[in-house]
């Protein structure tokens, strides 16, 4: 939808301060989605043209990659999370259309539960670069995710990229989604790894990711007690009660543990 | 921002976007009309197009990224004057109804892959349609063909095309909003954040300071006089406690004012900065709190002048009606089962947004609104009625209007462009946004159904009682209506001796309920039938056996607790042959099931009459044109039921000429005297008759000229295609058009009314460790009586089963403690996508109806209603848990089954 108080589109390489009413730009599905009567300034970071994605051993995933850049990257990638990366992909509740301009980055400042890009990187030990004016710091995405809709970004503060290691890429993976419709949002989102130890990613179901790892692959019942004791807060929203996804998620968090064992 | 350029479908716009606009609005801006708006946030695919060859939705789109690039939108896709073939396949499949979503899923159809196209489902999650049920969509994308060409006058029975079937692909119908009027100036709604409220005073000076803004309307400026939004052909129908702006707010998100600007932004930033002082009064949000001495005060009106009830105690309509001895048939019946079930808010979700503009004609002063109306001539006299307005100086149109299902058989925003054009004598709009609808239109009303029913071991029922309470909400518009319609087919529908109901519609501070598929039955519906269905499984017999030996036979009277409807009866009888297709198909094997599920099957069946009691008024003339063809006026509005397309059929088969040479106007006060509008499923019942009449007419019309014309006798005058065979010679019609001019109306008065019977059935599979439900069948079967167009009743059919899987698996508005919507977008309101709606075999039964047109009956709410009781009976049957509150969403399931 139009966004009738912006009042200019700024080039982020042009130094300049950082003022109220400013808000970061990437894809624009998010922002053009929802009125914001209080944006005045877009602060276009396509500007910046970053290379979406670069694999050197590690992979590093520009804030500016999109949906679709990442599906395809995973596909040609002939890594082990390829798949991973496109199960991933298609938890979107949008669809492919979307994909075409939505970014990896604005999942996660959105930092809603259901953010599969979260899920992802999360699950894959992606640390967040963010900037500012000052300077740049690391944290890691589970950590970069406080609550639902809330990040750990400071304002004027940027997302430049998700760093994955290595490592991470040559795992084997496990993912479940549920859903309370057909191809619809995720009430739950469970991503399991496993190298020489195991961990298990709650997303959807939480209010933010929770990240359970175990040095061995865990039993049943120590993986249970694990998810009892560490989630206290099953998220409570239209897309699915809490109780069911408490349900669902040590149901599916089962099934992984099994395939993965 | 300087060099600007964008290619749109070959031809260059070189002027730039503003900052924050999206690539929708600027493509709009510049004609191009193909391009929607259903939700204008990225969640329903209407305003898709593709930018350099790749599909985007354009409302997401910041339009200053298309600089340089190519963009098509629908108006593009055909080369050179041929249709892409996803447009000749969409035709050709009819994959579309009312066609607001049409060119959002062409657009992405064109663009997908061998791998999209392999796995639907997910390629078209981002693209709604609330009309079809995606069949005809996947018939038209893997290229399926149904429509026909019938022979000259022999069209009904056929699979004729819609008439604006070219335009809906090409993007050349014109929706409400598809006009550039100059000059044109935009209304938004200041709208109040409380549920109950008096307005002490409204300080509209920081909005009249904003650039642009022309005016802020407030309730000082609107009429002190009161009405209903509801519009029915009997005024007194609903109650008057409605005014444009009132100086008490009785919901959150009711109009408070209305600011107009020259531009929307110009509009916007003055609706934020008027500022209202609110003195917050108490509020009541459940109906039956409502109902208890002591609780807030809705309306406090006169009873007689408002037309209600019992306005003290919140109450604005009630019933109170028993049929024989209900404690006696109770105390006589070997089995009871009493339960209480209930329905939520539901949103039409019509893809067009409700909206109107409004302008005066230059030379005669005359103004003008176009509006997204099922009623353009009611919405005429209440607009009338409000401003003192003669009839002749006020003229309302409808365009093709995007989606109805009831919700648009309110005047919602007709008021406000009416009353700022007249103040500013300028040309208006007002466009409602997606979040508008949900929070500040109308929903289905939420129900409460207590059913108690008895049986004989046989069967046989002895006591059936329905205590109904309905929200109407805030205000009163079709509370009524809805709460009596209710009670009526539902509870008619079965032979008990004894019924009793005890109804109340109720007062809250809520969004207001209106009109919605099914009126009122769904619900009552939903009840009963599911009672009907315990008390069989108690009763250890079969639940078809039960609907069989205690529903209505041919010859039955109709009667509800209140007795007999006076111009209602069963007309023709294919209930029995409904019921025969579900024990047929239940027969078959099962199939595959998934280990560990569990595995049932149910069926519900649903009565509607075939049209509104106490008057439906349908309009139709036919004129005769000097090249020979006909041009069909008729009163009623086109929003993808397809009536058009069956008075085009209806016409050109009286008169026996090929359907193209019947060209058809519609939806437009000036066409015709007076109609009821498109509502209660009246377009081929009602308005068809009236069509069918004005042709009759028209061929005594034609004979006669002829006649006159040749000096051959009358009777040995027939028509012969493009003429009257006089004798032997032919004079063709454009002779005859060149005397006398040839116009005929027919009227149809819509009484009496038969009945039209739905039955569905499904088998599903449950998955008890999560709650998921997997349709294994779902087979519907309706007595339409004669079905003039099989390809469009099956279309309407399996667009009400649709709406009602929504309404039984997913949809629910919901709302806060202080009444506030909180489900107020597509991604928190779920309505069925492409994935969700199992494809359901349609069954017709072979009927012939002596009062509809040609032997048809209804057939638009009803196939709506019998479907989520069905879901829950075979959920029961599967499960052993009787299901009571709708939607059965997953978690709802599956806690179900875990508590039990």
């Amino acid at each position: 939808m139009d966004l009738n108080t912006v009042v200019e589109v700024r080039d982020p390489r042009v130094p300049g301060p950082w003022l109220p009413g400013d808000a970061w730009l990437a894809g624009g599905t998010q922002l053009f989605s929802e009125p914001q009567p209080l944006v005045r300034r877009l602060v276009d970071l396509t500007r910046f043209g970053w290379p979406p994605v670069t694999l050197g051993g590690d992979l590093e995933l520009a804030a500016t990659c999109t949906i679709a850049e990442l599906s395809r990257f995973g596909r040609d990638s002939g890594l082990p999370v390829a798949e991973l990366v496109e199960q991933c992909c298609r938890a979107f509740l949008a669809s492919f259309k979307v994909w075409n301009t939505a970014t990896v980055g604005g999942n996660l400042c959105n930092a809603l539960p259901a953010g599969p890009m979260i899920s992802l990187t999360a699950a894959l030990d992606g640390v967040c670069l963010l900037r500012t004016g000052g300077g740049e710091r690391r944290v890691p995405v589970v950590d970069f995710v406080r609550g639902a809709g809330e990040s750990v970004l400071t304002d004027g503060e940027l997302l430049r990229s998700i760093t994955i290691p290595e490592a991470a890429l040559h795992r084997r993976s496990a993912f479940r989604q549920v859903s309370l419709h057909a191809h619809g949002r995720s009430g739950a989102l469970l991503i399991g790894t496993a190298d020489t130890g195991f961990a298990l990613t709650i997303t959807a179901a939480t209010p933010r990711p929770v990240r359970l790892d175990f040095p061995t692959a865990p039993t049943a019942a120590e993986l249970r007690s694990a998810i009892l004791g560490t989630v206290t807060d099953w998220y409570d929203d239209i897309h699915g009660l809490p109780a069911w996804r408490r349900h669902m998620v040590l149901r599916l968090a089962e099934e992984i543990r099994e395939e993965l064992a | 921002m300087t060099g600007f350029e964008v290619r749109v479908n070959g031809r260059t716009h070189d002027d730039a976007p503003r900052p924050g606009q999206c690539l929708r609005t600027y493509l709009r801006g510049h004609g191009w009309f193909g391009v929607k708006k259903g939700c204008d946030a990225g969640d329903c695919g209407a305003c898709t197009v593709h930018v350099d060859g790749t599909p985007v939705h354009s409302c997401l789109y910041p339009a200053l990224r298309a600089d340089g690039k190519q963009v098509t939108t629908v108006e593009g896709l055909a080369t050179d004057g041929e249709l892409h073939p996803v447009q000749e396949q969409f035709l050709a499949a009819q994959g579309f109804q009312c066609g607001f979503c049409t060119a959002g899923f062409l657009i992405t159809a064109a663009a997908l892959d061998d791998e999209g196209r392999a796995d639907l489902p997910r390629a078209l999650k981002g693209n709604l349609c609330r009309c079809t049920g995606y069949r005809a969509i996947e018939d038209a994308i893997t290229g399926v063909k149904h429509v026909e060409e019938p022979a000259d006058g022999e069209a009904v029975g056929r699979n004729l095309g819609a008439p604006a079937g070219p335009q809906v692909v090409t993007g050349t119908a014109r929706y409400t909003f598809d006009v550039d009027v100059p000059g044109l100036l935009h209304i938004k709604l200041v709208r109040s954040p409380h549920a109950h409220a008096r307005i002490t005073g409204i300080d509209t000076a920081a909005a009249l300071a904003v650039p642009g803004v022309r005016v802020v309307l407030t309730h000082e400026d609107a009429p002190q006089r009161l009405y209903s939004s509801a519009q029915h052909e009997i005024v007194e129908d609903d109650p008057c406690d409605t005014r444009v702006f009132d100086d008490v707010v009785r919901h959150v998100g009711q109009r408070v004012a209305a600011v107009v600007g020259e531009t929307e932004a110009a509009a916007e930033a003055g609706a934020r900065l008027v500022r209202v002082d609110y003195e917050v009064l108490p509020a009541v949000t459940d109906a039956h709190a409502a109902m208890r001495p002591g609780a807030p005060v809705v309306h406090d009106k006169d009873p007689v002048e408002a037309r209600i009830a019992r306005p003290a105690d919140n109450v604005l309509a009630e019933l109170h009606d028993e049929f024989g001895d209900f404690a006696a048939g109770l105390a006589e019946a070997d089995a009871v089962y009493r339960g209480t079930f209930r329905t939520p808010r539901a949103q039409h979700a019509a893809l067009e947004t409700h909206g109107a503009l409004a302008w005066f004609d230059a030379e005669t002063g005359r103004l003008t609104v176009r509006t997204s109306t099922q009623t353009p001539f009611l919405t005429r006299r209440s607009l009338c009625a409000l401003f003192d307005l003669p009839e002749s100086d006020l003229r309302v149109v409808a365009g093709r209007v995007g989606g109805g299902f009831g919700g648009k058989q309110e005047m919602l925003v007709e008021d406000v462009v009416v009353l700022a054009a007249l103040r500013l004598r300028e040309p208006v709009k007002l466009e409602l946004t997606r979040s508008e609808q949900f929070s500040g239109s109308t929903t289905r009303h939420p129900f409460t159904v207590e059913v108690e029913v008895g049986a004989k071991a046989d069967g046989t029922l002895t006591a059936l009682r329905v205590h109904v309470v309905s929200d109407t909400g805030a205000y009163g518009n079709h509370g009524p209506g809805v709460l009596f319609h209710s009670c009526g087919e539902s509870i008619a529908a079965y032979r008990c001796p004894n019924k009793r109901t005890d109804a109340y519609a109720v007062y809250t501070h809520n969004v207001p309920s209106g009109a919605y598929r099914g009126y009122g039955l769904g619900q009552v519906i939903f009840a009963v039938e599911s009672a009907l269905d315990e008390l069989a499984h108690r009763l250890g017999i079969d639940p078809l056996l039960l609907r069989e030996r205690s529903a209505v036979r041919d010859g039955d009277p109709l009667t509800t607790a209140s007795g007999a409807e006076e111009d209602l009866l069963i007309g023709s009888y294919g209930l029995d042959q409904c019921l025969d297709v579900v024990r047929a198909a239940r027969a078959e094997p099962v199939g595959p099931v998934p280990g560990g599920w569990l595995v049932g099957d149910g069926a519900a069946l649903s009565m509607i009459a075939t049209a509104p009691p106490r008057g439906h008024f349908g309009e139709a003339r036919l004129r005769l044109l000097a090249d020979g063809t006909f041009e069909l006026s008729v009163g009623t509005a086109e929003f993808g039921n397809g009536s058009t397309t069956v008075h085009r059929q209806l016409a050109a088969s009286a008169l026996g000429v090929a359907t193209s040479r019947v060209s058809i106007r519609q939806s437009d006060t000036d066409l015709v005297r007076h109609d009821t509008g498109a509502f209660g499923s009246t377009g081929v019942v009602i308005a068809g008759t009236a069509v069918l009449r004005a042709a009759e007419a028209m061929v005594g019309a034609l004979l006669g000229a002829a006649a006159e014309r040749s000096g051959v006798d009358v009777s040995r005058c027939a028509l012969v295609g493009r003429g009257v065979d006089c004798g032997g010679r032919v004079v063709p019609f454009s002779e005859l058009a060149a005397g006398e001019p040839l116009t005929t109306t027919g009227h149809c008065d819509g009484t009496p009314r038969s009945v039209a019977f739905n039955v569905h059935w499904f088998r599903l599979a449950v998955d008890p460790g999560t709650g998921e439900v997997r349709v294994l069948r779902s087979v519907h079967a309706a007595d339409a009586g004669q079905v003039l167009n099989p390809m469009q009743c099956r279309g309407q059919v399996e667009g009400g089963v649709a709406q009602g899987f929504g309404a039984a698996v997913a949809e629910h508005v919901d709302t806060g403690a202080d009444g506030a919507v909180t489900t107020a977008a597509f991604r928190q309101y779920h309505v069925p996508t492409f994935a969700d709606v199992p494809r359901t075999e349609v069954h017709f039964a072979d009927v012939t109806d002596p009062l509809g047109p040609l032997g048809a009956k209804s057939m638009s709410e009803s196939p709506f209603n019998p479907v989520a009781p069905a879901y829950a009976n075979a959920l029961r049957a599967a499960t052993g848990v009787r299901f009571t509150d709708l939607p059965l969403t997953r978690d709802r399931v599956w806690l179900g089954l875990s508590r039990d």
